[in-house]
């Protein structure tokens, strides 16, 4: 059953082989006995999900069904789901209880999947190793000595260790992509705009986006489904039509052009990640695709630029944070200043602290021009870089890391080089492009590569057709990690 | 770049985020690192580059002047750290 795809258990639940109440059972088993381990999970509660669970049994008896009625999933702890705690990793809201649904929780909800619980992130999605939780760090199931990525890292770390069926994420520089390849599991960031920000706590709201973290390209689809769709509520949500994901999953790709863009393959990208990688598109060539040599000579701006676009915009964005009528307010203080500075101080951790000084600096008097409008126009830049390649590809391809998972504390004293480990990620939200990643081999540590898909706006289902024609040839998705009893 | 330690206590108190003599000056030496990383940005011409903001370019949708939202006080103030007969208490600012 854990290894079943999204598919089987609709049907296992449908042919009533397994109710929901006993499929949310078993992974709430599993997150008992595992998540000391791990700590891929902040939030469980058992009777909140067992009571949806009771409900798409009674969905699932009268046959008013969806594909994924019943089915658990978890879910990154940046949304807010109604009654249930909702942390976004931080002290600061260490005991809020949201009052209201995210629109990727409602349209959950709507279809009848159970939320198996709020899995652990870096505090305000801003990390890339999940070290920067107040609940602490998640190990990578893989190696419990390595990060499992971040930010999305507790839900990555989950869907790896089977501790839920599928899960989400959200991905403002790599956050989705870079925990995927770390824990050898797929995952999908879509064109900025196609997933609903409604309730998703905010970080740079520019660049951030939700998508599905799976153990498949078929899954993704699946999820994206649900998560896609047009929200008045998120003033950048584009209105489209409807579309199934998973329509052209079976299409060959014979004429796939595949752009392999050469900064990707530069110095810093690991030996053992390249051999998996070129790997991979030598699979793809045996599948019919052609590989186009291309540039994108801007896209080693794109770390600068988003260094200082997402702190500007979460500074703004965390300013909200004042002690007043939610989330943490120091015990003592002498003034209404003091109360705002020290409940800051206190509520913050140390990285969420560095990026508000350095968001609140880039946007005073008299640097706005010289930082944030200059990031702005070379944003542009980099997105044009990626337009002109698509005149010669269908995809892009590369590594989604420069190297497999490191290990904890490796990175932690000096932010500048984990903020260089998103090197290939950054520039995809930067142009709001959609990315994935899936899973292509092994290092020389035993630890999983992923491969990086950048597809052009809106051709989410074109990438997961390129990705699930893969998975047709490799089993790379399909293995587990040896220390987690499956 | 040139930021001074006295930048970093003026951006703390712009942010509302108390800071101690040493927290400032481990901030200090990490902005001054992320900055160096920034400045490769300030060399490259962008004259006459439009700043990009939303990958569509759409412009912001807007919507009928209804209330879509009711009153619901007590949820919401549930979360509130200090509340008195349906306000939010905070230490007092006017003499």
């Amino acid at each position: 059953m854990l290894n079943s795809s999204l598919l089987q258990l609709g049907a296992a639940l449908r042919s009533k082989k397994i109710s929901s109440v006993e499929l949310t059972q078993l992974y709430l088993h599993r997150i008992t006995a595992l998540n000391s381990k791990l700590n891929a999970y902040i939030t469980v509660n058992e009777e909140m999900s067992l009571v949806q669970a009771r409900a798409a049994d009674v969905q699932l008896a009268q046959s008013k069904t969806h594909a994924l009625t019943g089915i658990p999933i978890a879910q990154k702890d940046i949304f807010c789901a109604m009654g249930w705690r909702t942390t976004c990793g931080s002290k600061m809201l260490s005991n809020f209880i949201a009052p209201y649904d995210a629109h990727v929780i409602e349209q959950f909800n709507r279809v009848g999947a159970v939320n198996l619980g709020k899995t652990n992130m870096d505090e305000f999605a801003m990390g890339s190793s999940n070290e920067t939780s107040y609940f602490g760090t998640v190990k990578n199931p893989w190696n419990r000595n390595a990060v499992p990525g971040g930010s999305s890292g507790g839900s990555a770390a989950a869907v790896s260790a089977r501790l839920c069926a599928a899960a989400t994420g959200t991905d403002t520089g790599g956050s989705i992509r870079q925990p995927a390849a770390l824990c050898g599991i797929s995952g999908l960031k879509p064109t900025y705009g196609v997933v609903s920000r409604y309730g998703m706590i905010a970080f740079a709201s520019s660049l951030d986006q939700a998508g599905p973290m799976a153990r498949s390209a078929e899954d993704l689809a699946l999820l994206l489904n649900v998560m896609a769709g047009f929200d008045e509520r998120d003033s950048t949500s584009l209105q489209r039509e409807t579309e199934d994901y998973a329509r052209d999953l079976n299409k060959p790709l014979n004429g796939l052009r595949i752009g392999l863009p050469k900064e990707f393959f530069a110095a810093g990208l690991s030996a053992d990640v390249t051999q998996a990688i070129e790997a991979s598109i030598a699979e793809y060539k045996k599948l019919g695709a052609s590989v186009v040599d291309i540039s994108l000579p801007n896209s080693r701006l794109s770390i600068p630029v988003y260094y200082v676009l997402a702190p500007a915009e979460a500074s703004s964005n965390l300013s909200r944070y004042d002690g007043v009528r939610y989330g943490y307010r120091a015990p003592e203080y002498t003034s209404l200043a003091d109360m705002y500075e020290k409940s800051r101080a206190q509520g913050f951790g140390e990285e969420v602290k560095r990026r508000i000084m350095i968001g609140t600096y880039v946007l005073s008097h008299g640097y706005y021009d010289a930082y944030y409008l200059q990031a702005q126009k070379i944003r542009r830049l980099i997105a044009q870089d990626f337009v002109e390649a698509f005149k010669r590809c269908d995809v892009i391809m590369g590594p989604t890391t420069p190297t497999t998972a490191f290990n904890l504390a490796e990175k932690n004293d000096d932010p500048v080089q984990m903020y260089l480990s998103d090197i290939y990620t950054i520039a995809v939200n930067l142009a709001g492009l959609p990315g994935m990643s899936i899973p292509a081999g092994f290092g020389g540590n035993g630890l999983p590569v992923g491969l990086q898909i950048i597809g052009n706006y809106f051709d989410e289902a074109r990438m997961l057709n390129v990705a699930h024609q893969y998975q047709q040839v490799t089993d790379w998705h399909t293995r587990t990690p040896q220390h987690i009893e499956v | 770049m040139s930021l001074s330690i006295n930048d970093v206590y003026k951006v703390a108190r712009l942010a509302r985020l108390g800071m101690t003599e040493q927290e400032a000056q481990t901030a200090h030496t990490q902005l001054l690192n992320i900055f160096s990383l920034i400045a490769e940005m300030q060399a490259v011409d962008t004259n006459g580059i439009a700043p990009m903001s939303h990958a569509q370019d759409i412009s912001q949708r807007l919507r009928e002047d209804v209330v879509t939202e009711h009153n619901q006080r007590e949820l919401f103030q549930a979360a509130a750290p200090q509340i008195k007969k349906g306000l939010y208490l905070v230490p007092q600012v006017i003499e």
